[in-house]
This record gives structure tokens, sequence and C-alpha cells, in this order.
């Protein structure tokens, strides 16, 4: 029997899945960031957030660009609380000054205790966390406890303390409350880091790359905090709001910013002698403070969809 | 009494709060739904806090243990509302001279443990109190009678560190100058004559204890047993960072017989929830506001509060080791200073009226005030004349204005608002940089200033001990005097008050301290910035109760619902 | 397992020195003279100043000082604060305080921010997710003092749902309210922690098979998505409660809670270093052990992670 009918086989140029399925040998897999980059640039989330950004760090750099009126000099008692008028659209402080210039003029500490803060945390903390979690034994009990120390210290204690060490006493700046706040705040971080790389360090995936040859430090570095990411993403971006907030309790408590410093901060502990008769003072700096924590939340978690391994174009 | 590290933290917003509709002793009080007589068995819950010694009267020397032991106790006498001295166990205190004194004790007194009261109580309690190996704070009452040198004496030795270390050292038991002659009568020899000696005799050190106080003060502290109003509930009345309990001392018979059934002191480290909870009836009354409740009392309490000047003042000191504020031009600055601080606006503004402005350096309710007194001009606000002024300062000697000038104060208490006022002040009429320089601690503060490291300006207060005008000159800025932390000097000033405290007639000394005024205000050390009412609201449960001279409640005279 | 608990429990003890040695190095570095300051404006005689100053050993050398409390701690015996009070009946009146309010705030928060994570992450920018984003920042934004402040007015006073302050004999219902203020900023956390976990567990290919395998919907959220989702949540509870086990100071001032922060708050302005050093002792110990307590909840939550190795 002569076979006339033969298995039908496509033709090879048909098929569209071609290029999907295409294993393209020649070039160099992308980098998990370019991956990244090309994923966010596409997301609206991204953009919203980096355009608010950028405004936030445009404000915070000049100023001068959004309000003429200076923000410390010339408070008038007079103006004590008073509503809005032509050219103060907020109204005035308890100290009768504008409140739309010192919201502005405040951007730029806050903007730089917020930032900066948390990235001092997270150098420290990731860093000490992932090793503490990834290597165990000896050095998860000598990094974790040293967490453990500065976590019992207390806040006022060692901002008291700090404050007072003659490098800072004579000229307090923002670095001073960066320098408390992230001294005392790693160790939270740390011990988030710790629990996200201990649960991914023994996974599949990580066991397969060292079996490949990669080494050990190298596995933590590709394969497990990309995959750990996801809480460390969310802390930082609520701690981004919580120290901008901290510092309001460290001038409240006379060890924060001084006064010639203006930050949200500084008028939210101020607004505190208007709560009862005219709380809404107290809106203005803790809205530019929302807006700001939702900036960098969305933006954060943009960027956590976007690095993601699982859903990483293979 | 004095401000003590609590009273800095928290009764200072008391003082911070204060009101004063009139000037003038005993002015300006505005009360309640007055007539009924209230319920006479009724217990009235009222702020304080945690007393930070045991209640021994001679030892108490801050406001939350002081408001305890007024109640547990009676002395010789005691101040009426506004201030004035009325005999209690005293007959009668006579001096011809000012320097010899007699005093005629009631019979028949006791202590509500059955211990009668005689005129060897009084001895043996003072001298208790004087002696120094004892360690009672207010030891130095007793200063001005003969004798008090050798039971007060000490010995100093250098430790190896180069620190001098203190520790007593009594060359005698009792006072030279006092004794008992009888049951009935005390004889008091003064080291040197002092006509207004006998106002401070119902200041709590002289009030006399039983005898188990001075045989173990400790524990008797804990549970003590008084001849006053009130006394303890029960053993174990006083339960630590909670309250302490007071029930009416039914055997008590005197000027200040209680109202009401007793009060249970509640105690607050912060003013805040004391004021939530009298809006909910919860606590019946306090004599501390939240700084942020000045402009909302009145609506919160209407009918519910009283407002009452009181002897409490404040300054703003210069000190003279700085050199901005030195020679000839310092001197034109310190005017300018003063000039440029618009204590109306900030009294209204700020304070909501519970401050006025000060008129000399010391508050108005004190008998002896004079107003108008030589350079007293220099506290009226006026920004042209502090500016001119500031100028020619320049012109003499130019400021450094390298850094800032601060004003040093703790932050709790309600002072930072105040002090950012007086500092844009500075600024706007000066065109100066000013801000204040602020510490969480107070002790930091006063540890700037007895070192004398205070880089700019300090804030500084003075409550009156006993109503007279020494008490707020002497210790505040004689030579060396126990508070003049800035070391401000001026013979002159220090042989006005001399001659002041050997007058034997009050006039004659009260002219002598306004005398002493006018040199302050020639030197101005300080600047006078407003005298202090102090506003109190009651809850619900209360029908009326007033404050006193110096701004402490008179709980006696509380009548409840 | 009983080794590793072992061997984590004796670790206590460098942390315990550790600690100690830097809280009492800090009381000692701060300025002021901590008796001085009791009196304020007008100082008592120099003798009752200095009489009490060898009192508390502060005229001895730091090492000294902190050698008489290891001693004194050895001996269980804490002695007095600067009151003349004990300091060991103090430390037993103010923690059991605390530590109910730590637990109320910390149940608060577990139970809310979990559940609201997960509904959060199981629909990512649905119309619940931005309403919790937006509560979330309010918490965030908006200081303690203030929060506190608003809830007792509202809740405490106008209301009068709860009451207003705690005061003494402390109960469950009374700290009802400083627990809620308390719980919501770190309520904030959890469900933010939660609901990243949720959704980036959501996919993972052991949802998947459960779903094939025919489990109903609240199982596999409950018995795959969650489990899988909590140990950052349960990371940040654990060292959380040791965070509450410190006092919230702004909170128990606000609410007059008789606890921890207070007295701690209290102990710092008045530079009273045995005091600090004694409830910063007790803190210790609550850190390693809370701190225990999640490793050994990691191990349950994710078979994969021993520890006896």
């Amino acid at each position: 029997m002569t076979s006339n009918n033969s298995h039908f086989v496509a033709p090879i140029d048909e098929t569209p899945l071609q290029a999907t399925d295409a294993v393209k040998t020649d070039q160099a897999p992308l980098s998990l960031w370019a991956d990244a980059w090309r994923k966010l640039r596409r997301r609206p989330l991204f953009i919203i957030s980096s355009l608010l950004i950028l405004a936030l760090i445009v404000i915070a750099l000049f100023p001068g660009l959004f309000t003429s009126t200076p923000p410390n000099d010339g408070c008038e008692l007079g103006n004590s609380e008073g509503g809005p008028t032509a050219g103060h659209p907020f109204g005035f402080t308890f100290q009768g000054c504008d409140i739309y210039s010192r919201v502005i003029h405040g951007t730029q500490a806050s903007l730089s205790v917020g930032i900066l803060s948390v990235l001092c945390v997270l150098v420290i903390g990731v860093t000490l966390g992932a090793l503490a979690g990834y290597y165990g034994g000896w050095v998860d009990a000598v990094l974790a406890r040293l967490g453990d120390i500065f976590f019992a210290l207390p806040l006022i204690l060692g901002a008291l303390v700090i404050t007072q060490l003659p490098l800072f006493r004579e000229n307090k700046s923002v670095w001073t409350v960066v320098f408390v706040i992230s001294l005392l705040a790693w160790p939270q971080m740390a011990r988030i880091t710790r629990g996200a790389v201990i649960e991914v360090r023994n996974a599949d995936f990580v066991t397969a790359a060292q079996a490949l040859g990669v080494s050990k430090f190298k596995a933590l570095v590709r394969h497990v905090l990309p995959n750990a990411l996801a809480p460390i993403i969310v802390l930082a971006t609520l701690e981004l709001g919580v120290f901008i907030v901290a510092e309001a309790t460290l001038s409240f408590l006379g060890i924060g910013l001084p006064q010639s410093i203006m930050s949200w901060g500084n008028d939210i502990a101020g607004a505190q002698a208007s709560i009862r008769t005219r709380p809404e003072i107290l809106l203005f700096p803790a809205a530019a403070l929302s807006i700001t924590v939702l900036s960098f939340i969305m933006l954060g978690d943009a960027v956590r969809d976007a690095l993601d391994p699982k859903s990483r174009q293979r | 009494m004095r401000f003590t590290r609590t009273s800095k933290a928290l009764g200072i917003v008391a003082i911070a709060a204060l009101a004063l509709t009139g000037c003038g002793a005993g002015g300006g009080t505005t009360e309640g739904s007055s007539d009924a007589t209230g319920d006479p068995n009724k217990v009235i819950t009222a702020y304080s806090n945690e007393p930070q010694n045991p209640l021994l009267p001679a030892n108490t020397n801050e406001v939350y243990g002081g408001r305890v032991v007024e109640l547990l106790f009676e002395g010789l006498r005691t101040y009426d509302a506004d201030g004035k001295p009325v005999n209690a166990l005293a007959e009668s205190i006579d001096s011809s001279d000012a320097q010899n004194w007699t005093i005629k004790v009631k019979q028949g007194q006791k202590f509500t443990n059955g211990e009668a009261i005689t005129a060897k109580t009084f001895v043996d309690s003072w001298n208790f109190a004087a002696n120094s190996k004892n360690l009672q704070n207010n030891g130095f009452f007793f200063e001005s009678i003969a004798g008090y040198e050798e039971v007060s004496a000490v010995n100093s030795e250098k430790t190896a560190d180069g620190k001098t270390k203190t520790t007593p050292a009594p060359t005698a038991e009792t006072m030279s100058g006092l004794a008992a002659t009888d049951d009935s009568t005390i004889t008091v020899k003064l080291a040197q004559p002092e006509a207004d000696w006998s106002l401070r005799l119902g200041y709590s050190a002289f009030f006399p204890l039983p005898s188990a106080a001075l045989a173990d003060p400790k524990t008797f502290g804990e549970n003590p047993v008084g001849n006053g109003p009130y006394k303890f509930e029960k053993e174990g009345a006083w339960v630590h960072d909670q309250s302490i309990a007071l029930v009416k001392n039914a055997d008590y018979s005197g000027p200040r017989e209680s109202k009401n059934g007793g009060v249970t002191f509640k105690f607050y480290t912060d003013p805040g929830p004391a004021y939530t909870d009298l809006q909910s009836d919860n606590l019946d009354i306090t004599d501390v506001l939240p700084s942020n409740a000045l402009k909302t009392y009145e609506t919160d309490f209407q009918d519910r509060n009283a407002t009452k000047a009181v002897a409490t003042n404040s300054t703003l000191n210069i000190p003279p080791y700085n050199p901005n504020f030195q020679g000839e031009a310092g001197k034109l600055r310190r005017e300018a200073l003063s000039y440029a601080i618009n204590r109306e606006e900030i009294a209204k503004v700020v304070f909501n009226g519970t401050r006025t402005p000060a008129k000399a350096f010391v508050p108005p309710v004190i008998d002896g005030f004079k107003e108008d007194l030589k350079g007293s001009e220099i506290l009226k606000f006026d920004a042209a004349k502090a500016k001119d002024l500031w100028e020619q300062a320049n012109k003499i000697q130019p400021y450094d204005d390298s850094k800032p000038l601060q004003i040093a104060s703790n932050t709790d208490g309600g002072n930072k608002e105040w002090i950012d006022a007086v500092a844009n002040g500075f600024k706007n009429n000066l065109g100066i940089q000013a801000e204040i320089q602020p510490f969480a601690k107070f002790a930091e503060v006063l540890n700037l200033r007895k070192s004398q490291q205070l880089p700019g300006l300090t804030r500084a207060g003075w409550q009156g001990d006993y109503p007279s005008l020494y008490n707020f000159l002497g210790p505040v800025w004689g030579t060396n005097a126990s508070s003049n932390y800035e070391k401000y000097t001026n013979p002159e000033f220090d042989k006005l008050l001399k001659e002041g405290l050997a007058a034997t007639s009050t006039e004659d000394a009260n002219a002598k301290f306004n005398q002493a005024q006018e040199v302050l205000f020639e030197d101005l050390p300080g600047l006078p910035l407003w005298d202090q009412a102090r506003p109190i609201v009651w809850s619900n449960n209360v029908v009326k109760a007033e404050t006193g001279w110096n701004g402490s409640i008179l709980y006696y005279n509380i009548t409840a619902k | 397992m009983v080794r590793f608990i072992l061997r984590r429990l004796l670790q206590v003890i460098p942390v315990f020195i550790g600690t100690t040695l830097l809280v009492y190095y800090m009381v000692f570095a701060l300025p002021g003279d901590p008796i001085a300051a009791l009196f304020g404006d007008r100082q008592p005689p120099q003798a009752v100043i200095d009489t009490l100053r060898s009192q508390y050993h502060l005229d001895e050398p730091f090492i000294v000082q902190y050698g008489l409390f290891l001693k004194n701690l050895f001996t269980f015996n804490l002695g007095n604060d600067f009151t003349g009070q004990p300091i060991a009946a103090s430390l037993a009146r103010v923690f059991p305080v605390t530590a109910m309010l730590a637990v109320e705030a910390l149940a608060i928060q577990a139970i809310f921010g979990v559940a609201f994570g997960v509904f959060a992450g199981l629909r990512r920018g649905g119309w619940f997710d931005s309403t919790v984003l937006v509560a979330s920042l309010v918490v965030i934004a908006v200081p303690t003092f203030v929060l506190g402040f608003v809830f007792q007015l509202v809740f405490g006073v106008q209301l009068g749902w709860a009451k207003p302050t705690v005061g003494a004999n402390a109960d469950w219902g009374s700290l009802l309210l400083p627990a809620v203020v308390l719980g919501l900023v770190s309520f904030a956390y959890v469900l933010r922690l939660t609901r990243a976990s949720v959704s980036e567990n959501m996919n993972a290919d052991y949802v998947r098979t459960a779903t094939a395998k025919g489990l109903s919907r609240p199982r596999v959220v409950l018995a795959h998505i969650l489990r899988n989702s909590l140990i950052p949540v349960v990371t940040y509870l654990g060292a959380n409660l040791g965070g509450l086990m410190g006092g919230a100071i702004v909170t128990e001032g606000i609410f007059n809670v008789p606890g921890v922060g207070n007295k701690l708050y209290q102990a710092v302005l008045r530079t009273e270093g045995p005091t600090i050093v004694s409830i910063v002792s007790v803190l210790v110990l609550v850190f390693v052990v809370s701190n225990l307590l999640v490793d050994l909840l990691y191990a349950w939550l994710d078979p994969r992670i021993r520890y006896d190795q």
C-alpha cells in the first residue's frame, strides 16, 4: 500500500509562535534590572508616582519657585491662627507664619530626612539581615543579637544621648536626625529581611543555582534577595512616612531639627498648640506628608511587580 | 514652694496657664454658681502627681507633695485666700525689736494620733528640720534663727577627682536662739532683726511634727500623721504612682475647716488626660491645664472655672558673662531686647489673658508692690525705640551675630509657644536671628545655667514661698543667692536688701525692697515678662472652688454636689 | 529542636550584658546632675545633694556603678529610685499594665491587618484595596499625639463609648481605646505586608495546583496562600511586640496609662539610671523570647525551614 496521505506537517514559517519559542542563543539574557526597567516604563502607576516624586524633588531643591513669602521671617503674632487671605492661601500658624510657604520650604528637610534615613536603614538592615538569614549559625547569632541590643534602646534615650555628642551638639542638622533614626530603626529592617531570606534560601531554584556552580554569595545576591524584596519594599515605603513623622516627635521633645530649619515635622509638632482651636492648621503639613508617602508606596508597588522574578520574562 | 523638676514638666503648664483679669491682690475671681452649701460628706478627686519625697513638711519642696502636706498639717499661722497671714495654732506673735520674738501657742491641740502639741513640739520639729544631718530640703528656712549656723554646719572635702564633697557635720543639736520656756511659749532670737520674719511662719517648713516623725522620718513620711484639716484615709492611703486618699479630720478646728468629706489626689504625668477626665466628670478639679486648652477652657467649662492672679512671675535672664551684653553697648542691647518684646500681645494671643504684662520684678499680688518704679518704662513695647537702641549699641561695639540669639528652655510644659513668639519679636524688631534653644530635660538647662555656659538667654520663673517682696528678690538676684545661677551681682542691691530685712516696720522694709528693684531696672540682669494667674476648672460634681494667693486650690473650701 | 532553643536562650547573656552596658553608659553620659535636677529652681543645701549622690553611687566611676547594678541584680534587689521607692515594686506595677495593652494592640493589628491585607491582596487595585490604602496613609501621616487626642475626644468624651483615660486599676475595657490607637500605626504595616505577600503568592504553582485539585476558594486562600504569606507578617508582629512592651510613650501619656512607657519617659527625663536599666533588662528578655517564638513559627509556617542542622 502506497501511502499518499502522509502526516500533515505545518510549514514552519506559518506559526506565529515561532518567535516566542525561539531561543536567541546569540544574545545575552536581559539582566534583572534591565528587564524590570522595560516593564516599569509602561506602567501608569510608575509614571504617576515618578512624576509626583519628581515634582517633590523640584520643590525641595527650588522652593523659591513656588512662593516668594519668606517662611520664617515676618511672622506676626497678630496673624496668629488667621484664616486664608490674599497671598496667604492656607492661612497662618499659631505664631502667625504663612502656612503655605512653610509647607513648601519644609519639603527639603522632610524629604531629606525620609529618604536618607530609609536609605541608611536599607543599607544596614538589608545587608546584616540578609547575611544573618542566609548563612545562619554563628553569623545569625551575632548579627541578630546585635540587632536585639539596638532594638532594646529606648528611642528618647538614644536620641538624647546622640544629640549630645560633641559632633552634633553645636550644629544639629538633618544628618543628626537621620543618624538617630537609622541607628534605632535598622534592626526592624534587618529582621524582616532575615525572615524573608530564611523563607527563600531553601527554595529549589537556589539549590539548583548552587548545583550549577553559582557561588554561595552570588546565589544570595542574584537569586535569594530578589525573591525576598516584597516585604523589604513594603517596609521601606511605609517607613519613609513614619520617619518623617518621627522627626516631628523628636522636634516635639526638643531633640529634633532646630527651629531655623523648616520641616513638616516641626510644623506638625507646632500645630499641636492649635489643635483645640484650629485643628486644620495640622492638615497642611500632614497632607504634604501623605502625598509623599503615597507616591513612594505606589512607586514601591510598581518596582516590586517589575522585579518579581515569578513573572519574569524567560 | 519652688519649681521642682516635676513642676517644670507639668506644673509649669499651670504656671504657663495663668490668667489675670484684674490686677492687685485677690482681684478678678470668677465664680460658679454659689450659695449651695454642698454635700459635706462627698469626696473630691483632684489632679496631682507622685510626690518626690516622703511626706515630711520640712522635706517637701515641690508642688505635688506640698499640697498634701499643707492639708495634713497646720502650723502657727496660715495664709488666707489673699495671702494675708492669719494665726492658726499661734495665739499671738510679738516682737518689739524685730529680733526677739515671743510666740504663744494655743493649748489643747492634738495630732490625729492623740499626741499633744505644745511649744516643745515646735522647737523639736524646727531643730530637726534645721539639722544638716537630717537632710531636710527646707532646712534653710531657719537660717535667720540664731544658732542655725551650728546645727546646719557641713564639712567640705576635696575628693580624689578634684570635686568637693559636702557632708553634714553639725556642731550643735539645737539652735541657741530657739527655746520653749513653757508649754505654751516659744521664744525666738534671730541672728539679726527681720521685720517680715513672722510672715513665713505659715510655710510648711514650720509645721509641727509628732515624735514618731523625728524618730523614723522615712517610715513616717509614707503614712504621715498630722493636725491639719485632713488625714490619711487609712494606713497605705498613698498608692505610689496612682493616688493619695485623704479624708476630713473631724477633730480639726481652725481656719481651714473642710467643707467636703475628703480629697483623693489622682496622679497624672500629663495634664491633657486630666482635662479630658474633667470633661467627662471622671475627675473633679484641676489646677493644671494643657497649654492648648487655654483658649477653650472657658467654653468647655462654662461657669465651672475660676482664674485668679497668683504670686508667680517669669523673666528672661541675660547672663552677665555674655560678651554681647556687657559694657555700655550691652546695657543698650538689654534695654533694646526689653522694648522689642510685645508683652501685651503675647499675653493676649499665646496665653489668652492668663498672664499680665509684668510691671516690676515682683507680681502685683504681693503686699508692698509698687507700680511705675524708676526704669520700669522699658517694659512697654516700642519697636522703634528698640531698633534705635540696638543700632546705637552697634556703633559702640559691633554685635557678634555669628550665631542666632538662643533662648534656652525645656520644651515640656508649654514654654515653646511663648519663646517662639518672643524670638519672632526680636527678629522682626531688631533684625537679628533668634530662636529657642530647646531641651528635652529640665536638668540640661539647669546644668548650663549652674555651670555658666548658656550660649544665649534663658527663661526663668519664681513662685513665691511666702507672700513677701523679699522672697522675689533675695533668692533670685542677691549675690551668690541660691537661685541666682547667672551670678548677677551688685553691692548696692545687696545693701538695700539687707537694710530692708533689718527694717523694723513692714513699710520701711518694702520701701527698701522697691528701691532695690530700681537697681535691677538699671542693671537689667533679667527682663520681667509677665505675672501669672492660674485658671482652674472643675467638674459637674463640684459647686464652687477657688485658689489661694500662691495659686494652689483651697481644697478645704471646695463644696461638692 | 530542644538544643536550638537552649542555645538561643543562652544567647540572652551576651545580649543582656551588651544592652545594659550600653544603656547604662548612655545614661551616664547624659549631661546634668540628676540629683540637682530633682529640686529645680531653688536648690537644697549642698549636703543634701552630695549625700544623695553618694547614696545612689552617682559619685562613683561608671564601671563601679555598672558593677553595683549587676551585683544588685543577681541578689534580686534592684534598689531604690530617686524618690526612694523600690524599683522592683514599680516594675511589678507597670509591666502587667503594658503587657495587657501590648497584647490587646497586637491582637487588634494582627486580626484586622491580616484580614484586610488578604482581601486587598486578592483584589489588587480594586475599590477595597484603594480604600484601605488611603486609610493606612491617614494613620501614617497623622502623628500619634494627634490621633490619640482625637480618638479620646470623640469616642471618650463626646460619644462616651469608652473610658477616655485609664489611670489606676487598668483593665481590658479601659485599655481598649489606647490599644486601638497603638494598633493603628502598626496595622498599616501588617496590612501592607500581608497584601504584598498574598498578591505575590497568588500566582504561585502550589496555589494553581490546589485550585486544580478542586479545593474550595476559601480553603485555598486560608490553607495555602495565607499560610505561606505570613512569614514577613509574623516577623513584623514579633518585633512589634517587643516595641509595644517597651511602652508607647506618647500613647501612654495621652491616655494616662500607668505603664512602662510613662515610667521610662519619666526615668529618662530624670536621668534615673537604675530604673532605666532595670526596665531595659526586662525588655531584653522579652525581645529574645519573642524572637525565638518567631523563629519557631517560621518552621511551623514553612516546613522547608529547619534549624537542626
